[in-house]
């Protein structure tokens, strides 16, 4: 067994100190959600503001992976400290995980100003790991100037990484749909740049295009009272030769620079403890309800529902004043 | 925390190009309920140890075909112990003599796993073996 394991505010000191085993280990804690990893989020937290968190988010297969490679690589030549939180997704069925995003930035496995770290989306929907924010807090207090979040890759409807990165950026690949696909609710409403990437390949500028012109269609000033939706820019870029990704990196700066000035991204902080503080709720409910004690007693009322014995919101409440007793 | 699945990394040392073993592997021990971090083909030494270091993995498997495991293997140990990780379970796989075993076992490896051998096998191996940590 070795050792004692170190308590979470040593391991957040190694951390913050440099050492990359002690950070690997508080992120394991932190997916664990551990009382370990509670206590070294004491002490990092008030670390952590200083990063840039770009959401990388887009459909499988899309090139999201061997963009934010390339974009790494880019932020290394310009001295800056990158880290990289790469989400796939766990077996709704085993519970397992194939976790394939490193292989595409393999460049950067020498490099210690690099750390890359695959997450394994443990059942959470929405695009991430319950505990990805958490994540990149500790990444961001262990001096990572610029942390990437690479999603699972997503279909319509998983938004979730915007609201726990100060931007995001869509990633599209050339040919994917028509105009009808780009005027959608969803997903391309969340960003704040779209990227066409595999530039390289026939019918991208058509792509690009079609987006344009699609994402401008909205009215720059919106009815009285309703929320502003975003006009993101559409850029072309490549993340196998790299074309068009210093731009990228360039124009993400300049989003969450111009944010920082006027203030803009205080409505996405909110949004990011929100997401964080109701995560941590939702699981320690869940951690009640199925916990030694109370374990049998969940599990017959779910018995009950699910033989239409007893309805839903009556199961729900009676396990909500179980809660609150 | 007690719960959590068990991090495995497969990764493919040197020169070779066939990955076929460590893909049905990974799928294998992805159905086995493992987290599987899959970083592909020729990787050196420095590699596998930083991908182990960084993802925070229970167990490294290492296939190789080449004929260099009694070079690249007890390297990529040496590398582990020296980023204090040589409580890391290290298992090996793919085409390795009989006679280069023991040498691999002195040098770190905890088993080595032929062609054939049952992947429920290999799970059970490593759920055994690994170290429990926090």
């Amino acid at each position: 067994m070795g050792a004692p394991a170190p308590s979470g505010t040593q391991l957040a000191r190694e951390a913050q100190a440099g050492s990359r085993r002690a950070l690997a280990r508080l992120l394991t804690a932190v997916e664990s959600r551990s009382p370990v990893a509670e206590e070294a989020l004491r002490t990092l937290y008030p670390a952590a503001a200083g990063a840039h968190l770009v959401g990388v988010t887009g459909p499988p297969g899309g090139g999201k992976s061997t963009l934010v490679a390339a974009l790494v690589g880019v932020a290394r030549e310009a001295g800056r400290s990158v880290a990289v939180l790469a989400i796939d997704p766990s077996s709704p069925i085993t519970g397992g995980a194939i976790l394939g995003d490193r292989i595409r930035m393999q460049g950067h496995a020498a490099d210690r100003d690099v750390f890359i770290r695959s997450m394994a989306s443990r059942g959470h929907l929405g695009g991430l790991a319950g505990t990805t924010a958490e994540s990149a807090a500790v990444l961001a207090a262990c001096g990572f100037e610029l942390v990437f979040i690479e999603t699972v890759g997503t279909g319509q409807s998983e938004v979730e990484v915007a609201s726990i990165a100060d931007t995001t950026v869509v990633v599209q690949a050339p040919e994917m749909g028509d105009e009808v696909q780009a005027l959608k609710a969803g997903l391309l409403e969340v960003a704040d740049l779209v990227v066409v990437n595999k530039s390289d390949r026939p019918g991208a500028d058509r792509t690009a295009m079609q987006l344009r012109a699609m994402l401008t269609l909205g009215e720059e000033v919106p009815s009285a009272g309703r929320p502003r939706p975003k006009h993101p820019a559409v850029l072309l870029a490549s993340g196998l030769t790299a074309a068009g990704v210093t731009e990228l990196l360039a124009a993400l700066d300049h989003i969450h620079r111009s944010g920082v000035e006027s203030n803009g991204p205080h409505a996405a902080r909110l949004a990011r403890a929100r997401a964080q503080v109701e995560g941590i709720l939702a699981d320690r409910v869940r951690g009640t309800l199925w916990s030694g004690g109370e374990r049998a007693g969940t599990e017959a009322l779910m018995e009950q529902v699910a033989a239409h014995e007893l309805d839903p919101y009556a199961a729900a409440d009676r396990l909500w004043r179980r809660l609150e007793a | 925390m007690t719960d959590r699945p068990l991090k495995v990394l497969i990764a493919k040392p040197g020169l070779d190009g066939h990955d076929r073993g460590a893909k049905v592997l990974a799928r294998g021990l992805r159905d086995e309920g493992f987290e599987v971090v899959y970083t592909g083909l020729r990787q050196t030494p420095e590699m596998v140890a930083t991908a182990a270091l960084q993802e925070d993995v229970d167990v490294v498997g290492l296939s190789i075909l080449s004929g260099a495991h009694l070079t690249l293997l007890p390297r990529i140990c040496e590398l582990l112990r020296a980023e204090d990780m040589g409580d890391v379970l290290v298992t090996a796989g793919g085409i390795i003599p009989a006679d280069d075993v023991p040498a691999l076992k002195e040098a770190g490896v905890a088993e080595v796993f032929g062609p054939g051998t049952p992947i429920g096998e290999i799970a059970a191996f490593m759920r055994e073996h690994a170290q429990p940590r926090s």
